[in-house]
């Protein structure tokens, strides 16, 4: 018998396409070998150059030079667009390796086909074949082309920048060049005192908001669900429409509303406390005041959410755990604390940490209410009220201090990532998820 | 024993009101705020002595300053087209994954998970430098594009819908010979109409409400503005605040999103339980 398997594997390991037409399947022996050409090609024309791009991120920067009787600005390399394509080459070329994996293992598979003796398919029988076993990818073809260059390529890339100069005012193209410079962004960020100081700061505030605001919209939600859960109030579905108001008008408008509210000088809260002979309140402008206004508005904004979590998971208890408990005669306040509450943490634990997560990104509520301020002296580029993520977002989009933006990135990225971590572990749901089979 | 039931109630309802009226202020405010006269954000009271329709006017006027209207039109069109896209990539990554059992998966799906995670808006840097590359900063196409792509992470709630599919449906039609794709068109897409609703609004709203990418993408030309970056720069633009054209701008723009969300509210119910239970 013929060793058809293994001669058809080194024949497509040496050029795409030879070992399927060793196969006699020549449509797609052709296919592959158009995909080879194409590809050195590709590597020959751009990709050698882009990744050497990749290393030096360029070497002639912009310069100065004569023509004629003019001086002419000569622009130099580019080192973000080559950053670009460098990682862009790294990526195609990765996509390259694989197909080119497949395409081995294809012609090696029908060529043990062969040697039990069947026929290889033709053309319009493999299409079929990869219509069936290959439907699940193929729809999944378009998705994932766009996570990969919008969600997973840009992560690369600002991990890719954490470890440059890239930053105002020397090193931003087309005038500067941008280099590699290691962990020196980390550790200025950590050992010059103004970043540093920023930094922990920022992070203190970080963590005190993202805990306040989870505990409070997570348990105000629960206590508003009670009160309109409970036995003997009437129209329970008016006030749960009416509640659930503010989580319908988009937020940025109701959080630019309420910055008009409690504007100090002319805003009507304190509007009406002057009326009834009070002080108004620095609601915004004190660094501290501000910190609380945010957690309240925060309030308003996310308590309904919350609220239509839980009532739904009311509905969800079994009705024979009361009832038993009734049996033994417990009370109302024992009935909650032993069925009640138990269930509807254990139930929204997942959320809990999704909600953590979310306010600790919680750029909207920061940003439209305070952008940050009231302002402080002591720190780099930041107000008092600042998030790290609404930090990040002024350093790239004001300050153009793209290296340590991106540095913050990257650590919040591994921090997100160890919480999403101890969610996967810690969720029943999502281990216990294969229902359908 | 009975008496202090009553009190609770009472106390329960005095409760409720309060809350409603928290609840409600600010629209009463802002749509109050809409109807007076000036531009100034001082008032002795809530309830204006005279009203006017002149700041809705002014938006209709589309003056070049703040041409609400072109930006109303603009974040239509935007949210119309990512709604678009953004349903047909999620609702074909949720069908996928939830009906199928193919090598991967797992590795699949925990990616989305993890990546759906990290907000957009923090790899920011690249998505600039992207799009400046390609010449695209300041357009539609990249917010639509950025939308659009990214809908495939947020596709947990509807798999957890199609998991409660029973099997027996797709066996069935695949013995009578129907292809995957006519199973999925002719079988679990009529099926799947209040998913479908439910994708479609929350891809639409989240466009229509996004700030961060938008103000960030968009940059400082004001034709092409969506509504929440030019209404945040009514706010915020110190030299003349028009604070009643932006009570009157955030009233237009608050209606249809705020109609679309009560008349809907069943389905966001069952998204938001569903999504709960489903990490």
């Amino acid at each position: 018998m013929a060793n058809f398997a293994k001669k058809a594997a080194v024949l497509s390991t040496l050029c795409m396409g030879l070992g399927q037409w060793y196969n006699r399947q020549f449509v797609k022996g052709a296919l592959f070998l158009t995909a080879e050409i194409v590809f050195v090609y590709l590597l020959i024309t751009s990709f050698i150059d882009n990744l050497i791009g990749l290393i030096t991120l360029g070497d002639k920067g912009a310069t100065l030079e004569k023509v004629g009787r003019k001086f002419v600005n000569v622009p130099g390399d580019n080192s973000i667009d080559m950053l670009l394509d460098g990682l862009a080459s790294v990526l195609v070329i990765l996509v390259i390796i694989f197909i080119y994996v497949m395409n081995v293992r294809d012609a090696y598979r029908t060529g043990k086909a062969r040697e039990a003796g069947e026929k290889p398919l033709s053309f319009t029988q493999s299409w079929k074949k990869m219509n069936t076993y290959s439907f699940p990818y193929m729809m999944l073809t378009i998705p994932f082309i766009g996570v990969l260059i919008f969600t997973i390529f840009p992560i690369l890339f600002t991990v890719l920048i954490a470890f440059t100069n890239y930053s105002a005012p020397n090193y931003i193209p087309p005038k500067g060049l941008v280099d590699w410079v290691g962990f020196e962004t980390f550790i200025d960020l950590f050992a010059l005192k103004q970043w540093s100081y920023t930094f922990f700061t920022l992070l203190t505030w970080t963590a005190i908001w993202a805990v306040s605001a989870t505990v409070t919209t997570y348990f105000g939600g629960i206590l508003v669900a009670l009160l309109i859960q409970q036995k003997g109030i009437k129209l329970k579905r008016f006030w749960r429409t009416l509640f659930i108001l503010p989580y319908a008008i988009p937020q940025f408008i109701s959080l630019l509303i309420f910055r008009n509210l409690l504007n100090d000088e002319f805003g009507a809260i304190n509007g009406m406390l002057r009326q009834i002979g009070l002080e108004g309140v620095k609601w915004l402008n004190d660094p501290i005041m501000a910190k609380f206004s945010i957690i309240f508005v925060n309030m308003w904004v996310g308590i309904p959410v919350s609220m239509l979590l839980v009532i739904g998971l009311l509905g969800n208890i079994p009705k024979d755990l009361y009832e038993a408990a009734d049996v033994d005669g417990a009370t109302n306040g024992q009935k909650f604390r032993s069925i009640t509450m138990p269930y509807i943490l254990f139930a929204t634990a997942p959320v809990l940490i999704i909600n953590f997560v979310g306010n600790i990104n919680n750029f909207n509520v920061i940003y439209l209410l305070t952008n940050g301020d009231p302002k402080s002296g002591d720190l780099q580029y930041a107000g008092t009220t600042d998030l790290l993520v609404t930090w990040l977002y002024k350093l790239t989009l004001d300050n153009q201090q793209y290296s340590f933006a991106s540095a913050i990135a990257v650590l919040m990225f591994i921090f997100i990532a160890i919480m999403a971590i101890i969610m996967f572990r810690n969720t029943p749901s999502f281990k216990e998820e294969d229902m359908v089979q | 024993m009975k008496k202090n039931i009553s009190l609770r109630i009472i106390l329960s309802y005095l409760l409720l009101v309060l809350i409603a009226i928290a609840v409600i202020y600010p629209s009463f405010w802002v749509i109050m705020t809409s109807f007076r006269e000036g531009t100034s954000l001082y008032s002795e009271s809530i309830i204006p002595k005279n009203m006017t329709l002149d700041h809705y006017r002014e938006i209709f006027a589309n003056d070049d300053v703040s041409p609400v209207l072109t930006w109303y039109g603009n974040t239509l069109k935007v949210a119309t087209l990512s709604m678009l896209f953004g349903t047909i990539i999620q609702l074909f990554t949720a069908y996928t994954i939830s009906r199928f059992r193919f090598k991967g998966r797992r590795v699949v799906m925990s990616s989305i998970l993890l990546l759906s995670m990290f907000p957009g808006f923090l790899s920011l840097v690249a998505i600039y430098a992207m799009f400046q590359r390609f010449d695209l900063l300041g357009t539609h196409a990249a917010l639509i594009i950025v939308y659009s792509a990214g809908a495939a992470l947020g596709m947990f709630v509807a798999k957890g819908y199609f998991d409660t599919m029973p099997r027996g449906l797709e066996e069935a039609a695949r013995i009578d010979g129907a292809s995957h794709m006519t199973v999925f068109l002719k079988i679990f897409l009529p099926l799947s109409k209040p998913m479908l609703i439910y994708i479609a609004l929350t891809t639409f709203t989240g466009a229509f409400v996004d700030f961060v990418l938008a103000k960030a993408i968009l940059r400082n030309d004001r034709e092409v503005w969506t509504l929440a970056v030019g209404l945040y720069d009514m706010v915020f633009s110190s030299k003349d605040a028009k604070y009643t054209l932006f009570a009157a701008g955030a009233v237009l723009a608050a209606i249809p999103v705020t109609l679309l969300f009560l008349a809907l509210q069943r389905f966001l119910v069952e998204g938001i339980t569903a999504g709960s239970s489903k990490g």
